[in-house]
């Protein structure tokens, strides 16, 4: 029986979570949320992050009822992430290890999404598509990695719908791509945008440009705010659902797992059950409790290192911006080395 | 289409195949992908479907070997194409082959890549599901390699661009195909490009510098999440 308690403060969530042996006893939450218009800067996501660490810290602990003492090990976000929040919340990570006398195990951020969809929703072996702010990646695990297959080539999809929803000045509470969710689902005018696939890399930074340019002109033009919600997303998911299912078809395979803040949007989980649905595979997806960033997927996946025997030495549990998740080895993944 | 037999559901198209004008023919039909817009997904498809023709012209007149092309028919969205009865992907010939079958395989993509650069075409789209290896002799003997071609396949992607940036992003594209599925992945690249070398004499140099540098663009990403 292992307990494992997760920090995680890559972006702009501040997440602290406990699990037991794959049982949730905590998953406890606060978003930076700026005004519209703006987007999170690391210093002030840095500050929002020290305010209320301990605050949620406590709110977890008395929600998990379980004594400091009963925990086996102490995981943190490694990276990748912006630095100064990433440091913040590690420095709490190494203070409460120390004072429990406890290990402590840094945990790569993509390999925690990963890990925690694949508890949540049961898939075996997925190509998975990891859609977030800051990370756009087709994935299928080979060799005892999980394999890039495709990716952006420039800014995340995130990134896109957000600074796209500064554009029209939408609320970023609870979140920029959730409001744009929203809105796309009244949208009736379909607007032709860039669409940008180089076989299994995308590229958003085009249509971004595009609509920077042009979203007021097409506004006065008799398109509404719905409409080029609508149209962006419709542009952007399909990227992301053609070169997943080139990936399942490349790597063989029947199963595909969403995961990051942007696979909770409904759209894109619908266009991505209609493409599986199509070729006989299936998708697995999970709700913003596990999909968007939280505390809880770190304390997952540290666990599951933790269980296979990986120790980090106090010298090597530092942060790391650029954190890539083909380079961590999958000690804790014994399935068969090649994906066919 | 009547007589034609489904074989396949790529991740483009539905593949069929049959007879057309006497000759064993292979008909792919992109079929409308429901999960997309109605307006969107008939230009992807008429857009890929004449950058396939275009390519596939374009290669046939270099002298590059690709299938024949014998009709488009864009109110189907199909094209017919020449059907090789005796042939496998190098995706599935190289999971079974030795190190030295590897080695000459390794060395006709290599050259067939060359090729296809040297005269400004970019596939767009290149993976191991994408070349196909065809015995001569039809008699499916893969195993001497005597007697066999390479074929490239699927030019959805495909576009004419004579800039060294287009022609490093199709390496890397095979690249990390070849990473996430084979064995052994770095010798065979090593061994691809080898061939791409010599076979490319006047235009290597500037490709492969640029496919390092798309490399670490790949790399050194700022990766927030």
């Amino acid at each position: 029986m292992v307990i494992a308690i997760g920090f995680e403060g890559s972006a702009n969530k501040l997440g602290i979570g406990i699990i037991k042996d794959g049982t949730v006893l905590a998953n406890c939450r606060r978003t930076y949320i700026t005004p519209p218009g703006a987007g999170f800067l690391p210093k002030e996501t840095a500050q929002h992050h020290r305010a209320n660490v301990l605050a949620v810290l406590k709110e977890a602990l008395d929600e998990s009822k379980i004594d400091v003492t009963d925990i086996d090990v102490v995981c943190y976000t490694k990276g990748p992430g912006m630095g100064a929040p990433l440091a913040c919340v590690a420095v709490v990570a190494r203070t409460v290890a120390q004072i429990w006398n406890k290990p402590l195990l840094g945990v790569n951020h993509c390999i925690g999404h990963i890990e925690m969809g694949r508890l949540i929703t049961g898939a075996k072996n997925p190509t998975i598509l990891y859609v977030s702010g800051g990370n756009t990646q087709v994935i299928a695990f080979s060799r005892k990695r999980y394999r890039i297959v495709g990716e952006t080539i420039d800014i995340a999809v995130g990134n896109c719908l957000d600074r796209f929803a500064r554009i029209l000045k939408l609320s970023n509470a609870p979140s920029p791509g959730y409001n744009i969710e929203q809105l796309a689902k009244n949208g009736i005018k379909f607007v032709p945008l860039p669409y940008c696939v180089k076989g299994m890399d995308v590229s958003f930074s085009g249509i971004l440009t595009y609509m920077e340019e042009r979203a007021n002109t097409l506004l006065s033009e008799g398109y509404t705010k719905e409409d080029l919600c609508f149209s962006l997303q419709e542009h952007v998911f399909a990227m992301l659902v053609e070169t997943s299912e080139r990936a399942l078809a490349h790597c063989n395979s029947h199963e595909m797992l969403l995961v990051g803040g942007v696979g909770c949007n409904e759209r894109l989980q619908e266009m991505m059950r209609i493409m599986c649905e199509e070729r006989g595979a299936k998708v697995f997806a999970t709700d913003e409790r596990y999909c968007i960033d939280n505390g809880l997927m770190i304390a997952h996946a540290g666990a599951e290192m933790f269980k296979s025997g990986i120790k980090m030495k106090w010298e090597d549990c530092t942060i790391m911006q650029r954190y890539r998740t083909d380079v961590v080895e999958t000690t804790w993944r014994n399935e068969h080395d090649v994906l066919y | 289409m009547k007589d034609f037999e489904l074989i396949k559901q790529g991740a483009e198209a539905r593949i069929y195949k049959g007879v057309y004008l006497g000759k064993p023919t292979l008909v792919k039909q992109r079929f409308e992908k429901k999960y997309r817009h109605p307006h969107l997904d008939n230009n992807l498809t008429k857009e890929r479907i004449k950058a396939e023709s275009r390519a596939i012209v374009r290669c046939r007149s270099a002298g590059i070997e690709t299938p024949s092309l014998y009709l488009i028919d864009l109110k189907t969205r199909s094209l017919y194409l020449e059907y090789f009865e005796h042939s496998i992907t190098a995706k599935d010939f190289i999971k079974e082959a030795s190190d030295e079958l590897i080695e000459k395989v390794a060395y006709d993509i290599g050259a067939a890549l060359a090729k296809i650069h040297g005269n400004n075409i970019i596939h767009g789209d290149l993976t191991t599901s994408n070349i196909l290896l065809v015995d001569k002799t039809g008699r499916n003997n893969f195993k001497s390699y005597s007697d066999v071609k390479l074929v490239l396949i699927d030019f959805g992607l495909a576009h004419m661009d004579s800039s060294p940036e287009d022609k490093g992003v199709d390496l890397y594209v095979l690249e990390r195909a070849i990473i996430s599925i084979h064995n052994n992945p770095d010798r065979m690249f090593a061994l691809i490009l080898k061939a791409y070398r010599s076979e490319y004499p006047n235009g290597h140099a500037e490709v492969l510098n640029k496919l390092d540098e798309v490399r670490t663009r790949g790399r050194k990403r700022l990766v927030i999440g």
